[in-house]
């Protein structure tokens, strides 16, 4: 089987997941957005190792995951102390560097 | 082949319910069924380390991080239908299917020429051959990327720690606290009944019986009542121990004596 | 009228300098260093010893200047030019200017005259100024002034001449507003240097068109070059040399300024409106006879402008009370014939500086008179407050009566044999030209005795406390010098002396005539200035003269009181046009290039108040521009790539 299907798909999932980051308001959500998105680009890269027959796309999915679950705790932390002080969870409260 | 045409319209219809799901909670669950759907991609394309790692790594563990800090900030928190910001659907939208339709018609206009297979690369076993790669040429990637996780697990501590901003209540006063509340409002100084006690019922929504037939507040989650899920206790328990209170109250002992 | 003498004109070739004549730059030096010891020193730690310095300068600038006249008499006619180089001034590329001296029988004639009535006027300003408490510093300016005009005569080269041009424009405008406290004075200070400024230009051009034209300002390389020029090119130059000569001598169209010259000292009006400065416009024309003797058209421009100014300071000159401003309407009307006479060509240059120096000697000595009945009469111009002074001041109606006699033409004073030339010579070329000349000579003759009489004639008509006296000897003494120099001047035409004497500058008088006799022309104008004596004895002198002038007079004394409306029809035509443009221009300057400046800012501020409006502080806009900056680049590599 070529690899070009699997490459569609994760281009639709990574499209379905920029999306999801421009129209969500809760800012969990959109990190679960971006998750998607690192997932669809993983998935492109597991293709890759295949098609090229080496094991360095898989290779690059594996840090890819590493670095996306130091990111989600960082992340996460984060949106959890700006909920204490906000008491909102909502990405359109921090909107004061305006014009 | 076959699991690739059965998995795909399911990863795609569960992303599109994680941009559509009004309630938090509903998107991370559509968000594990994607992963879960991928992890077996990955098994299909010879990858088996990534397709076990996927499932305990990302699901397991990342997801599962989600959902408790979703749990910490509230469950109920649901985003608004209407778009606050002028315009930014319709653009979002318009940008988003521009995007892809340049990235499949790049795709498109690509070949990716003809799939080698990872039968040459997985001969010693995909565990082995990524463990060839990841210690030889991405070393110091690997080692860079532990300094990292390190790096983010103590950033994380140092942003959920709380400071202390009153000092710590010492048992003396938390003794003295309980004797105050029993002066002034004659609450009860005592510890509560073990857990068990005044139980009828194994269910964490039914609440415990006081002697008196009366359901006891404290024996539930405050949640419960605040949602009103409450079960109300079963109608025999409540008549047996009503009976047992005041002139019709009859002691165990003449009970076992009728009998 | 006369042949065409191309052929003839004479070309500007000087020798070397030799024996004393190598210490001619002594006599430009002289003054300029007493100019420089004053003016640098100051007025309060000179004013003991400056006048006297003043007049030591020019003095010894005379004394030098008749040696090397004497030496110059002393060699035949065809050496007579010489010229020194004294340093290089300018040296950029092909433009190469010396400072250098050219001494011939012009500029022999003009030392004479600059320095010896200049040594005469400061020994009488010694006696004038002796009050004034910046006197110094008049002598500084005095000093400046004949340092300026020497260098200006003895020039070899037209930007050299520019130099002393330039520097009797200062000097006259430092004199002339030399009482500065009063407004009247610097008015006319300055509105002398701003019409002086309009001839300058002509000058400026007509040097650049020369340089442009020749490849060099000196006077034997164009003269060489001027049979090859063109006629346009000699045409532009001869037309903007007469716009500068305009300017400094004060002819239409520039004269506006010589009547209100005469606030400055009467001795700065005396040397400087009379005998001197205003005559560096004839200068000019006669020395840049190489130029003009090829061009017809220029000439005509020139006799054009004589003939209508000496016309024109005539009749002003009949309608002034104030004694001063009567004489610099007569000069105006002089230096008319001058310029006339320059613009008949060979025919008339010699006569143009012969009058010249007659005009000199009693003009200076008319002017000096008059400042002595001034000081007789504490310091009042108005000739209604004078009368019958010829008792009270005996020497100066007499050294007057002298200069008078001269300017209206009696034989044989000096003036008679000049004017009685310069109509000859304007008959013979062109007899409207002549008629003119004749016509003046008759208004000459009425106003200047119209003056004697108001002044000298008639019973008193003094001002309370007033007591006329004679001036003491150090005035006085100027006054007999010029007297008797107005009446003994008509000898330089002696055989015909002075035609010789400049034929290596100026070329040979041409044969040709009116038709008539010289002496015919003479009894004729004889008889035209009887006429105008007779007139203004029956109108000026059988009546009683108003103290004050009367009001219902003719349109044409009304015209001549205000000057012919010269300084109406400069106001309308010039000064208020420029005022509008000025106007005009501060206008557009403040609406439309300051509001474009500011207009511009201010859009810039518009564009930023509406850009500004991007940022909107949410996040998901600014991630949304994100993915479109991302589509772009998309977009690009896709159009690279495929």
């Amino acid at each position: 089987m070529s690899g070009t299907p699997f490459v569609v798909l994760s281009a639709i999932l990574f499209t379905i997941g920029c999306v999801g980051v421009l129209t969500r308001r809760n800012a969990i959500v959109v990190f679960m957005c971006i998750e998607l998105m690192l997932n669809a680009s993983n998935l492109a890269l597991v293709t890759f190792a295949r098609v090229d027959g080496n094991l360095d796309g898989q290779v690059a999915a594996f840090f890819v995951m590493v670095v996306a679950a130091a990111e989600v705790v960082v992340g996460l932390a984060i949106i959890m102390t700006i909920f204490r002080t906000r008491r909102s969870a909502s990405v359109d409260e921090a909107s004061l560097l305006k014009y | 082949m076959v699991a690739f045409w059965i998995l795909s319209p399911i990863m795609v219809a569960a992303a599109l319910g994680l941009l559509f799901a009004r309630k938090a909670v509903h998107a991370a669950l559509l968000l594990a069924v994607v992963m879960i759907c991928l992890s077996v991609l990955y098994l299909v394309q010879n990858a088996p380390f990534l397709f076990v790692v996927q499932i305990i790594v990302y699901t397991g563990a990342i997801l599962m991080l989600f959902l408790f800090v979703l749990m910490l900030v509230g469950v109920d928190a649901s985003d608004s239908v209407v778009e606050t910001i002028r315009g930014q659907r319709l653009m979002a939208t318009v940008a988003g299917l521009a995007l892809g339709l340049l990235l499949v018609l790049g795709i498109g206009q690509v070949s990716l020429g003809a799939v080698t297979g990872l039968s040459q690369a997985n001969a010693d076993g995909n565990v082995q051959g990524l463990a060839q790669l990841l210690f030889s040429r991405y070393v110091f990637a690997f080692e860079a990327t532990s300094a990292l996780l390190i790096t983010a697990a103590i950033g994380a501590m140092v942003l959920a720690h709380r400071e202390r901003l009153t000092p710590k209540l010492t048992q003396a006063d938390r003794a003295a606290q309980r004797m105050r509340a029993y002066a002034e409002h004659g609450t009860h100084p005592g510890p509560l009944p073990s857990p068990g006690v005044y139980a009828r019922h194994n269910a964490v929504d039914t609440p415990a019986l006081l002697p008196d037939g009366s359901p006891a507040e404290t024996s539930v989650s405050r949640m419960f009542t605040v949602r009103g899920t409450i079960r109300p206790a079963s109608a025999s328990d409540v008549r047996m121990l009503t009976a047992s209170v005041g002139d019709a109250a009859t002691t165990d002992q003449e009970r076992q004596g009728e009998r | 009228m006369f042949a065409t003498l191309q052929e003839s004109v004479p070309v500007v070739d000087p020798s070397a300098t030799s024996g004393v004549l190598s210490l001619l730059w002594v006599v430009v030096a002289l003054p300029a260093l007493g100019a420089a010891v004053v003016l640098v020193l100051g007025n309060r730690r000179t004013a003991a010893w400056a006048p006297l310095l003043g007049c030591a300068t020019v003095i010894v600038s005379f004394a030098l200047s008749l040696v090397c006249f004497v030496a110059l008499l002393g060699r035949d006619s065809a050496h007579r030019q010489v010229a020194q180089t004294l340093w290089r001034w300018m040296d950029a590329g092909s433009f190469k200017v010396d400072m250098g001296i050219l001494y011939d029988p012009l500029s022999a004639l003009f030392l004479l005259l600059v320095t010896g009535v200049g040594a005469l006027i400061h020994i009488y300003s010694v006696g004038y100024m002796a009050h004034d408490e910046r006197r110094a510093r008049f002598f500084g300016y005095l000093n400046l002034f004949v340092a300026s005009m020497l260098t200006l005569v003895l020039a070899d080269n037209y930007l050299v001449m520019f130099l002393g041009w330039e520097g009797v424009g200062l000097a006259s405008y430092l004199l002339i507003g030399f009482w500065q406290h009063k407004t009247t004075a610097a008015v006319a200070a300055k509105k002398a240097f701003v019409v002086n400024r309009v001839g300058d230009l002509g000058m400026a051009l007509a040097i650049m068109l020369a340089f442009a034209t020749f490849g060099t300002v000196g006077f034997s390389g164009i003269s060489a070059a001027a049979s090859h020029a063109s006629y346009a090119t000699m045409t532009a130059l001869g037309l903007l040399f007469l716009l500068a000569a305009c300017g400094k001598s004060a002819q239409v169209p520039l004269q506006s300024w010589l009547l209100d010259a005469m606030e400055g000292p009467t001795p700065v009006s005396a040397l400087i409106h009379a005998a001197t400065m205003v005559t560096a416009g004839v200068y000019l024309v006669v020395r840049s006879s190489f130029i003009y003797d090829y061009t017809q058209a220029a000439q005509t421009a020139v006799v054009v402008v004589g003939t209508v100014t000496l016309l024109w300071g005539a009749v002003i000159g009949c309608a002034k009370d104030d004694i001063k401003k009567a004489l610099a309407g007569s000069t105006m009307s002089q230096i008319g014939y001058m310029m006339l006479a320059a613009g008949l060509g060979p025919a008339g240059y010699a006569f143009a500086i012969f009058h010249l120096l007659t005009h000199g000697f009693f003009k200076a000595n008319m002017f000096l008179g008059a400042g002595s009945v001034m000081h007789a009469m504490d310091d009042d111009v108005d000739m209604r407050h004078y009368g019958a002074l010829a008792k009270a001041v005996p020497v100066t109606f007499v050294t007057f009566a002298m200069g008078y006699l001269a300017i209206i033409g009696i034989p044989p004073f000096a003036g008679f044999w000049s004017k009685d030339k310069i109509i000859e010579a304007a008959l013979a070329d062109n007899l409207v030209a002549g008629i003119a000349a004749l016509v003046g000579a008759g208004i000459t003759a009425f106003y200047m005795t119209r003056v004697m009489l108001m002044t000298f004639g008639g019973k008193r008509r003094w001002l309370e406390g007033v007591h006329p006296h004679e001036s003491p000897a150090v005035m006085t003494g100027p006054l007999v010098a010029l007297g008797a120099l107005s009446a003994l001047g008509g000898l330089l035409l002696l055989g015909g002396w002075v035609v010789d004497w400049l034929a290596p500058v100026v070329g040979a008088e041409p044969e040709g005539s009116f038709g008539l006799p010289a002496i015919v022309v003479s009894l004729i104008a004889l008889a035209v200035v009887i006429v105008g004596i007779v007139i203004a004895w029956l109108t000026v002198g059988r009546h009683d003269v108003p103290a004050t002038a009367p009001q219902r007079v003719s349109v044409v004394t009304r015209a001549a009181r205000a000057d012919l409306y010269g300084d109406a029809f400069n106001e309308a035509m010039l000064m208020r046009p420029g005022d509008e443009l000025v106007n005009g221009l501060l206008a557009f300057d403040r609406q439309v290039v300051d509001n474009a400046v500011m207009g511009s800012g201010g859009a810039f501020g518009l564009m930023s108040s509406s850009f500004r409006r991007v940022q909107t502080g949410f996040v998901r806009s600014y991630a949304l521009s994100l993915l479109g900056g991302a589509l772009v680049v998309l977009v690009a590599l896709l159009v690279v790539n495929l």
